[in-house]
């Protein structure tokens, strides 16, 4: 029941969020706020006193839907869902935030948007039924295309469109490759349904199993998103509203991963294992690939986004070396990600607001004016090209541990990724931050509602990278589920 | 006393001043900078006594857990043996000196807080380095100095140059870095564990010597090593990194941070005795890199960049002594030229201020008058690192790698020559320095002179570079053991093959005649014949070599033309991502599809009969052809 409480409570708070709005701004914006401290609080209760001694699902909710066709409303936690979803709520939270004074037209629909595409997010990772999950997946894509065709910079619509277009095609296989396995289900054991825990084990040809799970990896590295099929993701983050890139990066490209570990691996695992040398593969192109491109980029916010290509080729090569090191690594990249790079958009967006510029040629010497804005863009660029002692690097390396054991190849050109990440993250502190300061800016450093976010923002990298137990143990419990 | 609270105190106080960089007084910073890095002396020594007294193998504090997932363990566990007291007494006594040095040097500096926030996070970074019990807090550590480095060399960050240097420095390091993670992967991979007495305990049981997989793993740490330790191939960040302030120069980039390389070998060199191929290797390069080294050092014309090019080589000694199975000699030197070398950085930095930030050699000059004490300071210093006979420390550990790389088990003639040519390099470079700077005519004016906060750790560190080299004696003069006897728990005695007093003598003797005689050419070059050395020099083709020298043998171009300029220019003609191109032009082509078809529906009667009609044709020749043929 807690868990369709979650979702319900962004579904409403959505809905009264953009009729206060039409009144009040700062209602709309605190109802978005708050119901989104009340999930995250919900979350973080669940964690600390979660029932103990009740296995792998944590919680599970069911109830019938259309019947006839097998469809229901399949809830469930485990350890995997719940990281996830502290992290939507978290980076969520920060997303109103951080929207407070950078949105000022249409503000109701915004946090409508905000919080449905929230809402469909929370919807993925509780989902058990792979209708229900479809239904989901496509719920987030519709506000997402609104939040960028509306509230993004001058080419938001081109980019809009070409977010809307690739995961829509993605998303195509992925309904194919659902009904491709419901029928095959069907014809071995004259069962109808689209539950997750009836398909598991489904008994199929290795062919028919290697066409159903191309049809739900191409969806999910569309929304890794994986090379070749990246060239969304630019875009998309580029002409975002901060707010619409957190969440995109933070987020949207974490269902990516979590529907290979949710679905790829355990629905197909034989499949899965046969194709890992190419996965394996993909995940250490975009590893290179996207930290040249990165190194290249002269728009802050399009360097960005093309580090977390970057890093997105760890969780690919992390989820195909099929041991729990790797896993885990996996799982916390996943996390760290989110956090890091959330915080980085953070500051570009931060940053444009003063300067209202991201072309980093014409920025430089900004430390002088930013002394604090400019400390913690150190931390999160140290975070990006993995430093120990914050989260990317307990990620990073049991990523590269891990796949050690299944690849040694790969792995050493995926470590050699460390190294083109430290010269495009240094460039962003060298162009951005030092160097001389041409102009005469005059601007305020971190105002006190930014300096929350960013010190929220701080304790966790730093905490996940002291002390990471915590998240290992939560989610180490779905290993045995996915790793065979 | 807890281990884990020497490297602790400096990170508290290094985030402490992170946080009041604002509010505390300049006075505050100073007491929190100095005052912790004494206080984490303090604790040390009283850790060391401990130690020695106790009479175990090692104190060792679990300090909490860190990562734990799927069989792979690692903990914050710091460890006290006979070789981080070592390293920790030489990491916080010194530190703290050039800590107080530079509580003067850097009086004036406007973001005073944000230096020793770094220099204090610094301290505790390389303290945990040399403490960690397990190689990933070893790693830790090893990232942590690293970006302590970059962040004050950068520190003057208004200048581009700067940052670049630090750049540099990063990437270069990250180089080593990238092979000393894979060597971890191994060697969890083959012991399932990281902690470091484990691995060197169940290594001899797992290979046996000269085993791929071991020279393999001993290999990529030794990458690490060069990295770090600014060897060859990877030494080309070091003369760059001098854009920092000078205190960054005599604690990161002379005395502390650039030995870490040496550390790490000597702290596994039960896995490079398993590999002698690997042990070969940095013998070989300890040699090469001593000797090219030295060659720069000679034709550099500042300050800095001649103790950079010094330290290049006088560390290529330290892994020449790990190469031929020397550890504690290798772990001498490095104690030596802490103190030398950090000395001589300090001199330079108050000659450097005293002249107004001037670091031109060749504007020095006649400074032997006015500046008495630094006069005095100096010279202890470049006798201790030109290897002056019996007086200095730098003779005795120097000595012992030269008469080791001839006779011990893994020395070697060539090693030995290499050495010897070393020596006298040596000697020519120090004291064409010492010459040029307090000799001659005086060519600029003083300005400021030192106070007693940059002058008293100059002493203390002058006395220290002379006494330090009487805890270990050649058993030709007097014969002290006392710094081998300490550390043989953890480093094995070195095995001597031709154990002749003989051939020792006269080892001693030429390498002490070759010192000499540098000094001696520096001194007809410099001072006696400035002239007549001066027009040889001049000719076309020494004029050539000592570009070329003075570039560092332009490795710097060879790697941009190698690796940097490729990586550089295909991402910027990849800028717009190729693969994008794929997807636009599909959309181009189904655009221009359209615009075709769009054109057929032009509102023309005689188009769309005609249409009909051809239309017709066609569907009729085909169904002719069909049926007819």
């Amino acid at each position: 029941m807690i868990l369709l409480v979650l979702i319900l409570i962004l579904f409403f708070a959505a809905l009264l969020s953009w009729i206060v709005g039409v009144k009040s701004h700062a209602g709309s914006r605190w109802i978005a706020l708050c119901s989104l401290l009340l999930n995250l609080g919900i979350v973080t209760g669940v964690w600390v006193n979660h029932p103990a001694g009740t296995g792998r699902w944590w919680y599970q909710y069911r109830v019938d839907w259309v019947p006839h066709f097998g469809i229901s409303l399949h809830l469930a936690m485990d350890g995997l869902s719940m990281l996830m979803l502290a992290l939507t709520f978290f980076l969520g939270a920060l997303s109103v935030l951080i929207s407070w004074k950078e949105i000022n037209s249409r503000v109701g629909f915004f946090h409508f948007n905000l919080l449905f595409v929230l809402c469909g997010i929370t919807g993925v990772f509780l989902t058990m039924d792979l209708f229900l999950f479809y239904f989901f997946w496509e719920m987030m894509l519709i506000p997402m295309y609104f939040l960028i065709g509306i509230w993004g910079h001058e080419h938001r619509e081109y980019a809009a469109n070409k977010f809307f277009l690739f995961t829509q095609a993605g998303g195509l296989l992925m309904l194919l490759a659902i009904l491709g396995l419901y029928f095959v289900h069907a014809a071995n054991t004259n069962v109808y349904t689209f539950d997750y825990f009836d398909l598991l084990n489904t008994p199929m040809d290795p062919a028919m199993a290697r066409w159903l799970m191309l049809g739900f990896l191409v969806a999910f590295l569309v929304k890794l998103p994986a090379v070749p099929f990246h060239t969304w993701l630019p875009d998309a983050h580029t002409e975002a509203p901060t707010a619409g890139s957190v969440v995109l990066a933070g987020l949207l490209l974490k269902t990516g991963a979590y529907g290979i570990l949710r679905f790829v691996l355990p629905l197909f695992p034989a499949a899965a294992a046969d194709i890992a040398p190419v996965a394996m593969l993909l995940g250490v192109i975009g590893i290179l690939y996207g930290g040249m491109l990165a190194y290249a980029q002269t728009d802050f916010k399009r360097l960005i986004a093309y580090t977390s290509v970057s890093h997105m080729g760890f969780v690919l090569l992390g989820a195909f070396a099929f041991n729990e090191i790797a896993y885990q690594g996996v799982v916390m990249q996943m996390i760290t990600h989110g956090i890091s790079t959330g915080a980085l958009f953070i500051i570009a967006g931060a940053l444009y607001e003063r300067i209202h510029t991201r072309n980093i040629r014409q920025m430089g010497g900004l430390w002088l004016r930013l002394p604090m804005m400019g400390s913690a863009a150190m931390i999160f660029v140290m975070a990006s090209l993995g430093l120990p002692g914050l989260g990317n690097f307990v990620a990073e390396f049991l990523v590269l541990l891990g796949s050690w054991q299944a690849n040694h190849l790969l792995t050493v050109l995926a470590t050699i990724g460390l190294v083109v990440a430290t010269a495009y993250s240094l460039r962003i502190m060298q162009k951005v931050f030092f160097g001389p300061c041409d102009r005469q800016y005059n601007m305020p450093d971190l105002s006190g509602r930014e300096l929350v976010i960013i010190i929220a923002l701080v304790i966790v990298i730093c905490w996940l990278g002291f002390h990471p137990q915590p998240v290992l143990n939560t989610s180490q419990q779905n290993i045995d589920y996915v790793v065979r | 006393m807890f281990p884990a609270l020497i490297p602790l105190i400096p990170f508290v106080s290094a985030l402490l001043l992170m946080l009041g960089w604002k509010r505390l007084s300049r006075i505050a910073v100073t007491v929190i900078g100095c005052g912790s890095i004494g206080l984490s002396a303090f604790v040390a020594v009283l850790i060391a006594i401990q130690f020695a007294a106790g009479g175990e193998q090692a104190i060792v504090q679990h300090a909490g857990n860190w990562v734990e997932a799927g069989g792979f363990k690692t903990g914050f566990d710091l460890r006290m043996d006979a070789l981080s007291v070592v390293f920790v007494g030489v990491i916080t006594i010194v530190g703290f000196l050039i800590h107080v040095y530079a509580s003067g040097y850097m009086h004036e500096e406007p973001d005073y807080a944000r230096f020793f926030a770094c220099m204090n996070l610094f301290v505790g970074a390389m303290l945990t380095l040399v403490m960690a019990d397990n190689l990933l807090l070893l790693y830790f550590g090893w990232e942590g100095v690293g970006l302590c480095s970059y962040l004050l060399i950068g520190f003057w960050y208004k200048d581009p140059a700067n940052n670049y240097a630090a750049r540099k420095a990063f990437i270069v390091t990250r180089v080593g870095d990238t092979a000393m993670a894979i060597a971890l992967f191994m060697l969890f991979q083959f012991t399932g564990t990281l902690r470091i007495p484990e691995i060197l305990q169940s290594s001899t049981h797992i290979w046996s010597k000269g085993d791929p997989v071991i020279t393999w793993i001993a290999l990529l740490l030794l990458g690490g090593a060069v990295g770090k330790s600014a060897q060859l191939p990877l030494q080309t960040w070091l003369p760059d990194a001098m854009a920092g302030p000078t205190p960054v120069s005599a604690l990161i980039h002379a005395a502390t941070m650039v030995t870490a390389g040496v550390y790490l070998i000597a702290r596994t060199h039960t896995l490079f005795e398993l590999a002698p191929d690997a042990q070969i290797t940095t013998a070989v390069i300890g040699a090469i890199t001593l000797v090219l080294a030295g060659f720069s050092a000679l034709v550099q014309t500042d300050i800095k960049r001649v103790l950079a090019y010094s330290t290049v080589s006088q560390i290529g000694y330290m892994f020449l002594a790990l190469g031929c199975g020397a550890w504690s000699a290798a772990v001498f030197h490095f104690v030596t030229h802490a103190f030398f070398k950090a000395l001589l950085f300090m001199a330079a930095g108050a000659v450097i201020v005293a002249l107004h930030h001037e670091q031109d050699l060749f504007k020095m000059g006649g400074l032997k008058k006015q500046l008495k004490g630094i006069y005095w300071v100096f010279l202890v210093g470049c006798a201790s690192l030109a290897a002056i006979p019996f007086v200095t420390a730098g003779f005795y550990s120097k000595d012992q790698i030269i008469w080791l790389s001839l006779s011990a088990a893994g020395g070697h003639t060539a090693f030995w020559l290499a050495a010897l040519l070393g020596a006298l390099l040596t000697g020519m470079y120090t004291f064409r320095l010492f010459f040029l700077v307090f000799y001659g005519d005086l060519k600029t004016h003083v300005h400021h002179r030192p106070g007693n906060s940059m002058m008293i750790p100059l002493y203390i560190l002058a006395l220290l570079s002379t006494i330090a080299g009487f805890i270990e004696l050649p058993h030709t003069l007097g014969h002290v053991t006392l710094f081998s006897n300490w550390l043989l728990p953890v480093l094995p005695a070195v095995s001597v093959l031709h154990d002749s007093v003989a051939m020792e003598w006269t080892s001693q003797a030429l390498s002490a005649v070759l010192a000499l005689s540098g000094i001696g050419v520096a001194y007809a070059w410099v001072v006696w014949r400035p002239k007549g050395m001066s027009d040889f020099l001049e000719m076309p083709a020494l004029l050539w070599l000592r570009g070329f020298w003075s570039r560092g043998w332009d490795f710097d171009k060879l790697y941009n033309i190698l690796l940097v300029y490729p990586f550089v220019y295909l991402s910027r003609m990849n800028k717009k991502d190729l693969i994008d191109k794929l997807y636009t032009s599909l959309a181009a082509l189904m655009q221009w599809c359209h615009n075709v078809l769009a054109r057929t529906q032009s509102g023309l009667l005689r188009w769309y009969i005609l249409g009909v009609v051809l239309g017709a044709v066609a569907i009729l020749s085909v169904l002719i052809w069909r049926i007819y043929i």
